[in-house]
């Protein structure tokens, strides 16, 4: 029988190679928005094992909404990387300081 | 160890070896080729978990969709593939650092002293013949049907935002359009002209001679 700590650390693991992803892929956006990807489904991961555990179908209702959000946000993400790309011929993290922030 | 728990372990183990693979492979087309594996085998932990549902529609999603939505988006893009990876190994000390904290604290957070199955309990196991599609429609489209069409309306602004910021205005300020009832009400004769021509008849190649001079030796 899988215990709930195994679906839990399996999606700890899942957050932290994403999150990793996230400090150390310091030139390419793309790699950045697939590690968000990344750790959204870690999240979802979570959602799932405790709907599992508690019998209860509403986490998976929310995995439902996380995907819906995630699905639009790769869309509009994917878009402006095309838009700087155009302006810039470049995606890498460190030309696009114009906001300076 | 049961079958069940090997299932697990075996796609869990896929799933991270292929998010390792992608955080640090070079070519961004290889990395989302191995998120796809991430996902697929992620699909499979959730099948493990009565999830199915939601593990088909995160294949037929991500991967079918999203997923290849970033293939073409890498694809489009003329990338230098050199200066993408000029900071790893900068960062790699203190990023080094800050994962191993995070994942020590989350062991001891989520590790099985807290969430074993003598803690949790075993979890209700549903019969051949339960419906888990079912069981998420009925909830929903009843309990959350207004949340259900923010996010229909979610993915409708997803739509116009990506198209608003796509649309490629040429140097000149013109917006090409459809015009659809120009389209409708075009006519055969429009698109298609007959020409009177002679026909045109190609010279026949001339040979060289060198097979004749393979054939006299």
């Amino acid at each position: 029988m899988i215990a709930l700590s195994d679906y839990l650390i399996f999606g700890a693991i899942l957050f932290i190679i994403s999150m990793a992803g996230i400090f150390l892929n310091r030139k390419n956006v793309i790699v950045l928005l697939m590690a968000i990807e990344l750790l959204l489904l870690a999240v979802n991961t979570n959602l799932v094992a405790f709907s599992h555990f508690h019998n209860d179908v509403t986490g998976q209702i929310f995995v439902f909404f996380i995907l819906t959000v995630a699905a639009a946000e790769a869309a509009i993400g994917l878009a402006i990387i095309v838009l700087v790309f155009r302006k810039r011929k470049s995606i890498n993290v460190d030309d696009l300081g114009t906001l300076k922030g | 160890m049961t079958f069940e728990l090997f299932i697990f372990y075996l796609l869990a183990t896929i799933a991270s070896l292929s998010g390792l693979m992608m955080i640090t492979v070079k070519d961004p087309v290889k990395a989302a080729l191995w998120l796809v594996l991430a996902f697929i085998s992620t699909a499979g932990v959730w099948i493990t978990a009565q999830a199915e549902f939601l593990g088909l529609v995160l294949i037929l999603v991500y991967v079918g969709a999203v997923m290849v939505l970033f293939l073409f988006v890498v694809m489009m893009l003329d990338i230098n593939l050199a200066i993408l990876k000029e900071g790893f190994t900068k960062y790699l000390p203190i990023g080094g650092m800050v994962i191993i904290s995070i994942s020590a604290m989350m062991y001891l957070v989520l590790g099985p002293d807290n969430f074993g199955l003598d803690v949790t309990g075993e979890p209700v196991l549903h019969p051949a013949d339960y419906s888990n599609t079912k069981a998420i429609g009925l909830e929903l489209y009843t309990v959350h049907a207004y949340a259900f069409i923010l996010a229909a309306v979610l993915l409708l602004l997803g739509i116009v935002a990506a198209i608003t910021l796509a649309l490629r205005r040429r140097s000149t300020g013109e917006v090409r359009y459809q015009n659809i009832d120009k389209q409708v009400k075009t006519q055969a004769s429009e698109r298609f002209k007959m020409v009177k021509m002679k026909s045109v008849v190609e010279e026949p190649i001339k040979l060289k001679e060198k097979p004749e001079e393979e054939d006299e030796k």
